[in-house]
């Protein structure tokens, strides 16, 4: 688990450079105002807690990933080997797809179903409050909370979901046998769990739309979706970004859920990449390329980040 | 501007229209019957103009009334079936349209318009409004002002019986404000469908010189002619509300034939009963601190504040009992505050108005019996 918090942590590690303003302004000419370097003590909390709480943590998985521990004594420095083996392992190879394909339908069924949740939800009157909580409700709940709720919702024998699947709808449901069942159960349980967050983060941005702009629409006579496609989703752009970036990087991790739920089976249908990493870390005790692992993980983890933000901030322009 | 309509011109009624929400009246009882061309409507703030505007739209339903468009009873017509467009205040575009498809979005969506006349009309108002060069931003690349001409591109390009214009200027800057201001007024002229204009600036209601109708506190205060409401406010509102700078008002009673005010006094243009209260009204451009006149009223004041302007100084005066009085003089004047000086105003440009119900009694100069 210990490696699972490194990953977990490490981004807002990496993204806290923090440069003090007063430094940047280099040239005289635009800021002639005397210059001190008192910025630097206001960072310096901010620096101290992350060096410790981040980049220290991280460090001692950079040490391991590139050395073989057969005792804290003894220890033998191999290279890269790790990471080579890390890149052709298939069982790291199938995990990734499987987390890969598990992001994509994620975010292809949580970010519209949440933009319709926020268009559909009321906007003035008291039923604005009753919906916001009931909305709200899932992201409350603690997410092992929301592993063991759903373990056992979608038991046929007492889970009331497994048990309406196999006896009203009369489809054999078991998802602690068929790997379509477990996959199905995972994605419902994150889209139940997360839709909320796009849903009022979209919300958020539908109410700050003024009103003018759907009244120029009525009168020229557009039509619903028109008045969605033109007015409402240009101007939800910026919260959809964070809610894609919050999302995949969130469902690429995703731990808990699976963990409490079906732990990674059956066989390996739903053991995503972070569950196979805390297998070989926690499990097999297997330092080294466990190490290896996490760098890779949170490496493409990054990268796929800064993809997504840059398409999605230039693109529309 | 050239419209493409048949001939015949419409008009638009609003026949008793009450508008109340949460237990105020934002509208009551509207009369007005407005011909084609271009109408202002002023009043302040809160007035009731968008409201006003709303309804003749068909955004907002009236609690009483009718709404009639050429002759037929729209009251309950929904605005999408409407031939109407709107101007607001902020400038509304589709952010992730061009210009031009934000131009062409209104013709696109009406059954009526050819398909083939789009692009020749979209280049034709584009040119009209000045934004010819701009057809393919997007609003979020153009100015505030490029964006309210867009707008305004946008409500021109489909002919239509019923164009509102809400407050189109008010977030510009000045000079932009003028020049779209004579820019409109030349594209209104002339036009078959009706066409109002609200605002809040009586320079811009006076700018315009069309038939004008003062709204104030949800009623119609005075309709007709802007120039003739300027030089003889029926009321007290209307004079108030056309005045730009605020007018001063100041409290007089008759007394054997004189209106006294502040100690001084002068001859009462008409016969009143003795004692009766009254207000008078002074524009800040009619007072001087210099002596203008053998007739001319002397009061006595302090300098509190004076702000130049360039073009102008507007002198912050304190009268006696605690009045205020604000001077318009020409050019730049320094003073300095907490200084006393006399303030003249001519009694020819003094509004005598019935203190109880603000109705205008009488000027000086000419005596004016507005309402028999």
């Amino acid at each position: 688990m210990t490696d699972q918090t490194t990953v977990a942590q490490s981004p807002s590690g990496a993204a806290e450079p923090a440069p003090p303003p007063a430094e940047e302004a280099k040239d005289a000419r635009v800021d002639p105002r005397p210059k001190n370097n008192r910025a630097w003590w206001l960072v310096l909390p901010v620096v101290v807690s992350v060096a410790f709480t981040a980049v220290i943590p991280l460090m001692t998985v950079v040490n391991y990933s590139v050395q073989d521990v057969f005792s804290p004594s003894e220890r033998i420095f191999v290279g890269l080997e790790w990471f080579r083996e890390i890149a052709r392992d298939p069982e790291v190879r199938g995990a990734f797809v499987r987390t890969l394909l598990f992001s994509a339908q994620v975010l292809l069924i949580e970010i519209p179903l949440g933009v319709a949740v926020a268009v559909a939800m009321p906007r003035r009157g008291v039923s604005v409050s009753v919906a916001l909580v009931l909305v709200a409700l899932p992201l409350l709940i603690p997410w092992n909370v929301v592993g063991t709720i759903w373990q056992i919702f979608a038991r046929g024998d007492i889970g009331l979901g497994g048990w309406a699947i196999n006896n009203v709808l009369g489809v054999n449901f078991n998802y602690t046998l068929d790997s379509t069942d477990a996959w199905l159960t995972v994605l419902v349980m994150d889209v139940w769990h997360w839709t909320p967050l796009v849903a009022l983060l979209a919300y958020a941005g539908l109410r700050s739309i003024p009103q003018p702009y759907f009244q120029a629409a009525q009168i020229d006579g557009a039509s619903a979706w028109a008045t969605f496609r033109h007015i409402q989703l240009p101007r939800l752009r910026g919260v959809l970004t964070i809610a894609i970036l919050l999302r995949f990087m969130d469902s690429f991790m995703i731990y808990t859920e699976p963990f409490v739920v079906t732990g990674g089976g059956p066989g390996n249908a739903t053991s995503f990449l972070s569950i196979l990493l805390s297998k070989i870390a926690v499990g097999q005790f297997d330092l080294g390329p466990a190490g290896a692992f996490s760098l890779l993980y949170f490496l493409f983890v990054q990268i796929l980040c800064y993809v997504f933000f840059t398409v999605l901030t230039r693109s529309g322009r | 501007m050239r419209r493409q309509r048949g001939p015949g011109t419409v008009t638009l009624i609003l026949d008793g229209v009450f508008v109340r929400r949460r237990g105020e009246t934002w509208l009551d009882d509207i009369h007005l019957e407005l011909p084609n061309g271009l109408t202002t409507l002023v009043g302040p703030m809160t007035a009731g103009k968008t409201t006003l505007m709303r309804v003749a739209a068909g955004l907002l339903p009236p609690d009483s009334g009718r709404v009639v468009v050429d002759g037929k009873d729209v009251t309950g017509i929904s605005v999408r079936k409407r031939s109407v467009a709107f101007v607001y205040q902020q400038f509304i575009n589709y952010p992730s349209l061009t210009v031009y498809e934000n131009i062409a979005s209104p013709l696109r969506l009406d059954p009526k318009s050819r398909r083939d006349g789009i692009d020749r009309r979209v280049r034709e108002v584009a040119e009209l409004m000045g934004i010819a060069g701009l057809l393919d931003r997007r609003p979020a690349e153009l100015s505030g002002g490029q964006q309210q001409r867009t707008a305004i591109a946008r409500a021109l390009a489909r002919p239509v019986d019923v164009l509102l214009l809400d407050e189109p200027l008010a977030n510009l800057d000045f000079k932009l404000r003028e020049q779209l201001r004579s820019d409109l007024k030349t594209m209104f002229a002339g036009s078959s469908g009706v066409v109002l204009y609200a605002t809040a600036d009586p320079n811009e209601a006076l700018t315009f010189a069309a038939p004008t109708v003062v709204l104030g506190e949800g009623r119609v205060q005075h309709t007709g002619d802007v120039a003739e409401m300027y030089a003889h406010p029926p009321t007290l509102a209307v004079a108030a509300t056309l005045s730009d700078p605020p007018l001063n008002l100041l409290p007089g009673v008759v007394r054997d034939g004189r209106i006294e005010c502040l100690g001084t006094s002068f001859p009462a243009p008409r016969a009143h009963a003795q004692g009766h209260h009254v207000m008078l009204g002074v524009r800040p451009h009619q007072v001087s601190i210099t002596p203008n006149g053998h007739a001319a009223l002397e009061l006595p004041a302090e300098i509190r504040l004076a702000e130049v302007t360039g073009s102008a100084t507007f002198l912050h005066l304190l009268l006696q009992d605690g009045l205020h009085l604000v001077a318009h003089l020409e050019g730049t004047q320094l003073f300095t505050p907490g200084e006393s000086t006399v303030a003249y105003v001519d009694p020819a440009h003094v509004f005598v108005f019935d203190e109880s119900g603000g109705r205008l009694l009488a000027t000086s100069a000419a005596e004016v019996d507005l309402h028999g």
